[in-house]
């Protein structure tokens, strides 16, 4: 039992070090799936339009970290 | 059947394969360099080991498979994974994050088989593997399925050379700038295979993958430049600086 918890565990941390991070990540890939196409994005925009969304998660992300360590 | 047309099969099997070859070498050379050899050339070898069963078990049927569904689920894992890597790299650039506990940590992590290059290199195999297996059907369709199969061996086996080639070259670049830049490689290969997965077509094809690395190097030296710039500001003497 104890394996297995740490197995979830290490499995968890490969992919989520910082929550809001992940959190971020995950409603974008949501807008990109559901809102770009509902708002009638054209195609060809829609993958740059999640680039764009995932770099200011990013920035904001790496701007609230290092100000709280700051 | 004329030369010429087995031929033409030969090189579009070649081409096509060469840069799903050279998408998977470009992760596996990733992940090894920074995070081990060992445990990256396990995944890689599991997951060649895996297409060959897969391909002999299943054979035909594997044209089957959704692949937009996988490079869905693939690319969410390469964004979350990717992502957290290049914050990492960024915070450490930055002085942020001190470098020597670091270094301490990924000196324990490639003395062991690491899940991290073994899972990362699989999967990136695995993907790119079956694209080929594709392009081999497609292009070797109507009994030429030999000759797409040559030249898709020819171009694996000169992405394996040159990534043989690269290997010692790349483990003298400095740590942190190699994370730095395997997290903006895996950021990229993760939105595009989102992308791919949702079926957005993206401009210029496969060739947008290098606007994304591009995109993701340059967001990630602005952020880098910002917080040394905050930092120096508000505390001009007790800035850290790493290159």
């Amino acid at each position: 039992m104890n394996a297995v918890a740490t197995a979830l565990r290490d499995l968890w941390g490969l992919f989520v070090e910082d929550a809001s991070l992940t959190l971020g990540i995950l409603v974008c890939l949501v807008i990109a799936a559901f809102a770009f196409p509902a708002l009638g994005l054209r195609d060809a925009w829609r993958g740059p339009g999640l680039f764009v969304l995932l770099a200011v998660i990013l920035l904001e992300n790496v701007r609230r970290t290092s100000r709280r360590r700051g | 059947m004329s030369w010429a047309h087995v031929g033409t099969v030969i090189l579009a099997a070649f081409l096509a394969s060469l840069v799903e070859f050279v998408e998977a070498l470009t992760i596996v050379l990733a992940v090894g360099t920074t995070r081990g050899w060992r445990s990256a050339l396990i995944g890689a070898g599991a997951g060649a080991l895996f297409l060959t069963v897969l391909t002999l078990a299943v054979g035909p049927a594997l044209q089957r498979i959704p692949l937009a569904s996988l490079q869905l689920v693939v690319g969410v894992l390469l964004l979350l994974f990717g992502m957290r890597w290049l914050r990492k790299a960024i915070l450490r650039a930055s002085g942020v994050i001190g470098l020597r506990d670091e270094a301490a940590i990924y000196a324990k992590e490639t003395a062991r088989v690491d899940r991290v290059p073994l899972v990362t290199s699989f999967k990136a195999v695995t993907l790119e593997g079956l694209e080929v297996i594709f392009i081999v059907m497609a292009t070797g369709a109507r009994g030429l399925l030999v000759p797409a199969a040559v030249g898709a061996a020819l171009a694996g086996s000169l992405v394996v050379l040159a990534g043989v080639s690269l290997r010692r070259p790349l483990a003298r670049v400095p740590e942190n700038t190699l994370k730095f830049a395997v997290g903006a490689l895996l950021s990229a290969f993760g939105v595009f295979w989102v992308g791919e997965g949702l079926r957005y077509p993206w401009p210029g094809e496969d060739l947008a993958l290098l606007g994304l690395i591009a995109g993701f190097t340059v967001i990630a030296l602005l952020a880098v430049a910002a917080v040394r710039r905050s930092a120096a500001h508000a505390s001009p003497v007790h800035v850290r600086r790493h290159p």
